[in-house]
């Protein structure tokens, strides 16, 4: 059985209290790189992580790429979308192919 | 190119030779591993990118609902209508095979028998802007858990591929033609053997007719 968290921003995570997913209240990426270390080690099969904190500690996820779970989600915060949830997708691309062959732009 | 360090027997070369074969079907093999990999992960990518496209729409709505909610009604009062959830949601993992890369399904599970049971308060102090944001997040939630479902996949199999294409230009690009050239070098040297054997031959059994004859002597 495994577990679906939230990290981030409080304001950006606090709904997805209501439809049953762990929260995680964290600003701070020092913070937030010890919770994942904690919650890698736990039984967490998907961890959504806002795109503001997620930018910050980006080297840190890097690490959890090759790791069957968690899988490690950004998503956009409540302060709007920095694109960083793409620039991941192409990065997969760009680690396959060698350059991103499927960008759109 | 660089040959092997080998010495240059009638051994060795069927050794290569055998070497040979096995590292040209192994290429051959990793090659069809790799284009069938590559063909599903491009498949795997569109699609990611449509579902991130979707979520992300989704939750920015979510947000601004959410947003609002926040502005009408007192910290406190959402935190008391959201810090004790009904709903709990958790996955059940099994894992699928493709091309050996071990890629997750995820498969929802929630705790009350009803997944709509979203609203852990009652509706007396509450904005209806909250039960909008609510709904909002949960409509879009079984897409998001899709989308950490391919979104991993694509990433493990990147890993793979990466790997897989490694692996093909060794064999291609210094493997192959290590054992060619080895191969070569060895069949040259064995023939240029052959050759001074036989030369060597021939002078010996020149020089055995003189002994024997005295050609030159009457010749003169």
């Amino acid at each position: 059985m495994y577990k679906i968290a939230a990290m981030g921003e409080k304001s950006s995570i606090y709904g997805f209290a209501s439809i049953g997913l762990e929260i995680y209240p964290i600003e701070e990426p020092q913070e937030a790189i010890h919770q994942l270390r904690r919650m890698v080690e736990g039984d967490y099969g998907v961890i959504f992580i806002t795109e503001q904190l997620a930018t910050s500690i980006e080297s840190e996820l890097d690490r959890y790429r090759d790791l069957p779970t968690p899988a490690i989600i950004p998503i956009p915060g409540v302060q709007g979308n920095t694109g960083l949830g793409m620039r991941n997708v192409s990065k997969s691309v760009e680690q396959a192919v060698g350059s991103d062959i499927l960008s759109d732009a | 190119m660089a040959r092997l360090n080998v010495n240059p027997t009638r051994m060795e070369l069927t050794n290569i030779k055998n070497k040979l074969k096995t590292a040209r079907k192994g290429h051959k093999l990793l090659k069809d591993k790799r284009d069938e990999l590559m063909r599903q992960f491009i498949e795997l990518v569109r699609e990611n990118k449509e579902i991130r496209r979707e979520v992300e729409k989704g939750i920015e709505a979510a947000n601004a609902h959410m947003s609002v909610a926040r502005s009408v009604m007192s910290d406190e009062a959402l935190n008391v209508a959201l810090m004790l959830p009904m709903q709990e949601m958790s996955l059940e993992i099994t894992e699928k095979n493709v091309m050996s890369v071990m890629i997750p399904v995820f498969e929802t599970k929630f705790k009350t028998a009803d997944a709509n049971d979203i609203y852990s308060y009652g509706y007396a102090f509450t904005s209806s802007d909250l039960d909008d944001a609510v709904k909002a997040l949960s409509d879009i939630m079984p897409l998001m858990l899709r989308l950490a479902e391919v979104e991993k996949s694509c990433q493990l199999m990147a890993a793979e591929i990466e790997k897989t294409r490694r692996r093909v230009n060794a064999l291609e690009h210094v493997l192959i033609p290590q054992y060619e050239e080895t191969i070569k070098y060895i069949r040259m040297k064995l023939d240029e053997n052959d050759r001074a054997t036989t030369t060597r031959l021939m002078k010996v059994k020149d020089m055995m007719l003189e002994e024997a004859h005295h050609y030159s002597e009457r010749e003169a």
